[in-house]
C-alpha cells in the first residue's frame, strides 16, 4: 500500500470517529457523565460489599456454617439449615427445569415451524414468562403443590416448584441461543449421510451446544440461589433447625433465614446476618466464576 | 429424487435447524414420534403455565369478591383497600426509573459509541455484575445503610426507619443493568452509515450519539426503559425490607409505604389461615400485579419488534 494511501486511511479514522471535534467543553463533560453511569454501579457494588463485609467480619468463624439459627444465643447462631436448604433446592429445581427447559428449546429450535400460529403463541408466550415478577411465581407453586394434594407447602418439593417455573424460561432463552449458534454445515453433513433429524440433533446438534446450555443454566440457577421472594409466599420458613432429610421435608433457604434475620432488632442477629450474605455472594459468585470457566474451556468456535 | 431438488417437494425448512431436505416424515419411525411428542410438550409446557398462573389466581380472587364489593378493594382506605398499594408500588417505580434511566443510558452510550470493541468485553460484564446480587442483599443495603447513614447522616434528611425512598434508590441500582445491557443492543444496531453521515456535516461524537444515533434506536432504548420498569414493579425484597409494611397513600417519599409485591410478602409470611378472606386479599392483589406487568411486557415486547423492523 502506498505511503498516500495509509496516510489517507488514517485521516480517515480520525475523521470519521469524530475525535478531532471532542475538545470541547460540553463534549468532556459528556464524556465525564458517561464515565460516571458506567462507573456508578461498580461503585455501589464496592460500597455494598465493604458496608457488609465490615459489619459481618467479627462472625466470620465455623459456627456460621455449623450452627443452627438460634434466637436464644445470638452470638453462635448460624446458617447451616439455610445453606444445606439452598443446595437441596439447587438440586432439585436443576432436576425439574434443565430437562424440560432443554426439551422445550430443542423443539422451538429443531423441530417447530416457526409459520404456524401456536409455535409463534408459544415465543410470545415465552417472552412474556420471562419477565412475570418473581413473586408471582410463587402463587402459582402454591396451587401447584396444593393440586398434588400436600397441604404443607414449606416444602423442598414446593420451593424447587416455585424456583424451577421461575428460572425456567431463562433456562429455555440461553438453550436456543446456545442451539441457534451450532452451524448448518454440521446439521447438513449429517442428514446427507442418512441421520433422521432426531439422530441428527442427538448426535451432532445437542453436544455440540452443551457447553452454551450448561453456562446458560448455571447463571439461571445462580438467579435461583438468591430469589427469596417466591420462597416467603410459598411459605418455607426462616426458623427450621434440621437438616432436610427428602423431597418433603421442611426446610428454610440462605435468603429466607437473611431475610427473616434483618427484621430483628439484635444486633448480634444483624452482625449474624450481614455474615451470612458474604456466605451467599460467595456462593453466587462460585457459581459464576464456573460459568465463565465452562464457557472459556469448552466453547467452540466455528 | 430429482423432484426434490427441481420442485422442493421436500418440506418447506421447519424452523431454523433445517434445510430443505428429503422428507423424513415419511419414514415410519415411531420412537421418534414419540420424541417429538414429547419435545413439543415441554415447549406447551410454557403455555400451560401461563394459563395455569392465571387459573391459581381467579379461584381464590373470585372468592375474594364474594366477601368483599368491588369498591372495598379499589378503595383509598380500609382492611382489604389495593389503591395504596398501588401507589406505593408507583412511588417506588418512579424513584427507580429516576435513578435508572440516566445512568442505564450513559453507560449504554459510552458502550455503543465511545468504547473501543476490547474495551467493551471487559466493561460490559462489569455494568451486568450489578444484576448478579440478590435482592435481598439489596433490601438489606436499603435498609442498614442507604436510610441510616446515606440519608439522614450524609445528607441530613429527615427519613422514617423504613421509606419509598432509600427502597427507589437502590431499586434504580437493581434495574440499570437491564436499561443499560438492552439499549447497548440497540444502540449498536443503528447502521455505520448513519454516524458516518453525521460526521460527515462536521458534527462531533457527542452530538452524533445524542442527535442521531439515539434518536434512531428510540423504540429499542424505550423496550429496554420499559422491561426496566417492569421489573422495578415486580421486585419485592428490596420493597419489602426498605418501603415499610403500613398502607399509606402519600406522596412524600420520605415516608414509609407498602407497595403491592411488598403487601403480598408479609401477609403470606404472616399467620393468616389458608383460604380466610385476608389470604384471598394476596390473590387478588397478585392477579392485579400480573395484569399490570403484563400490559408493560405487551409493550415491550411490541416495542422490541419495532426497532427490529427499523433496520
Amino acid at each position: 500500500m502506498s505511503v498516500a494511501a495509509t496516510t489517507a486511511r488514517d485521516m480517515t479514522r480520525v475523521v470519521s470517529t469524530g475525535r478531532s471535534k471532542d475538545r470541547g467543553v460540553g463534549s468532556l463533560v459528556f464524556l465525564g457523565a458517561l464515565w460516571f453511569s458506567l462507573f456508578f454501579g461498580v461503585m455501589v457494588l464496592l460500597v455494598l460489599i465493604i458496608d457488609v463485609a465490615i459489619a459481618g467480619s467479627p462472625r466470620f468463624d465455623s459456627a456460621l456454617l455449623t450452627e443452627y439459627g438460634s434466637i436464644v444465643s445470638p452470638e453462635t447462631t448460624g446458617f447451616r439449615a439455610g445453606i444445606l436448604g439452598s443446595l437441596w433446592l439447587m438440586l432439585f429445581t436443576a432436576l425439574l427445569a434443565v430437562p424440560l427447559g432443554i426439551a422445550a428449546a430443542l423443539y422451538l429450535e429443531e423441530f417447530a415451524d416457526g409459520e404456524r400460529w401456536w409455535n409463534r403463541m408459544i415465543e410470545v408466550n415465552l417472552q412474556n414468562l420471562a419477565a412475570v415478577p418473581a413473586i408471582v411465581y410463587g402463587l402459582l407453586a402454591v396451587a401447584v403443590i396444593s393440586l398434588m394434594g400436600f397441604n404443607r407447602t414449606g416444602i423442598v418439593l414446593g420451593g424447587a416448584v416455585a424456583l424451577a417455573l421461575l428460572i425456567l424460561p431463562v433456562i429455555i432463552i440461553t438453550t436456543r441461543e446456545a442451539v441457534r449458534a451450532v452451524p448448518q454445515d454440521i446439521r447438513q453433513g449429517s442428514l446427507a449421510l442418512g441421520a433422521t433429524v432426531w439422530q441428527t440433533t442427538w448426535r451432532q446438534t445437542l453436544p455440540s451446544a452443551i457447553p452454551g446450555i450448561a453456562t446458560g443454566t448455571i447463571l439461571g440457577l445462580s438467579r435461583a440461589i438468591g430469589e427469596a421472594a417466591p420462597l416467603i409466599v410459598v411459605g418455607l420458613a426462616g426458623s427450621v433447625r434440621f437438616d432436610p432429610t427428602g423431597l418433603f421435608s421442611e426446610i428454610t433457604a440462605l435468603p429466607m433465614q437473611i431475610y427473616s434475620l434483618t427484621s430483628q432488632s439484635r444486633e448480634e442477629l444483624q452482625t449474624a446476618a450481614s455474615a451470612a450474605i458474604i456466605v451467599l455472594l460467595i456462593m453466587i459468585l462460585g457459581l459464576n466464576a464456573l460459568a465463565i470457566f465452562i464457557r472459556n474451556k469448552f466453547q467452540k468456535t466455528w | 429424487m430429482s423432484s426434490i431438488v427441481t420442485t422442493g417437494a421436500g418440506p418447506s425448512p421447519r424452523g431454523t435447524g433445517l434445510p430443505a431436505a428429503p422428507n423424513l416424515r415419511r419414514k415410519a419411525r415411531p420412537v421418534e414420534s414419540v420424541i417429538r411428542a414429547f419435545l413439543m410438550v415441554s415447549a406447551l409446557l410454557s403455555v400451560a403455565i401461563t394459563i395455569g398462573i392465571v387459573a391459581a389466581l381467579i379461584q381464590p380472587v373470585i372468592e375474594f369478591f364474594r366477601e368483599v364489593p368491588f369498591g372495598d378493594f379499589f378503595a383509598t382506605e380500609g382492611e382489604y383497600a389495593v389503591l395504596p398499594l398501588v401507589a406505593g408500588t408507583a412511588m417506588t417505580t418512579v424513584i427507580a426509573l429516576i435513578v435508572a434511566i440516566p445512568l442505564g443510558l450513559g453507560a449504554a452510550m459510552y458502550l455503543s459509541e465511545y468504547a473501543s470493541a476490547r474495551a467493551r468485553k471487559i466493561l460490559k460484564p462489569t455494568v451486568e455484575l450489578l444484576a448478579g446480587v440478590p435482592s435481598v442483599v439489596y433490601g438489606f443495603f436499603a435498609l442498614t445503610f442507604v436510610t441510616p447513614t446515606l440519608l439522614q447522616d450524609i445528607l441530613n434528611l429527615e427519613v422514617g426507619f423504613t421509606n419509598a425512598l432509600a427502597a427507589g434508590l437502590v431499586l434504580g441500582v437493581m434495574i440499570i443493568p437491564t436499561i443499560a445491557s438492552l439499549s447497548e443492543d440497540a444502540l449498536s444496531a443503528v447502521p455505520h452509515a448513519m454516524r458516518q453521515g453525521s460526521l460527515a456535516m462536521g458534527a462531533n461524537r457527542m452530538q452524533t450519539t445524542l442527535r442521531v444515533v439515539l434518536p434512531a434506536a428510540l423504540s429499542g432504548v424505550a423496550a429496554a426503559i420499559v422491561l426496566g420498569l417492569s421489573r422495578a414493579v415486580g421486585e419485592t425484597m428490596i420493597v419489602a425490607l426498605a418501603a415499610g409494611a403500613q398502607k399509606n397513600l402519600s406522596i412524600d417519599p420520605r415516608e414509609g409505604m407498602q407497595t403491592m409485591t411488598g403487601f403480598i410478602a408479609q401477609t403470606a409470611g404472616g399467620e393468616n389461615a389458608v383460604g380466610s378472606t385476608s389470604y384471598n386479599t394476596l390473590f387478588a392483589v397478585g392477579l392485579l400485579l400480573f395484569a399490570i406487568t403484563l400490559v408493560i411486557n405487551i409493550i415491550s415486547i411490541a416495542l422490541v419488534r419495532r426497532f427490529r423492523q427499523a433496520y
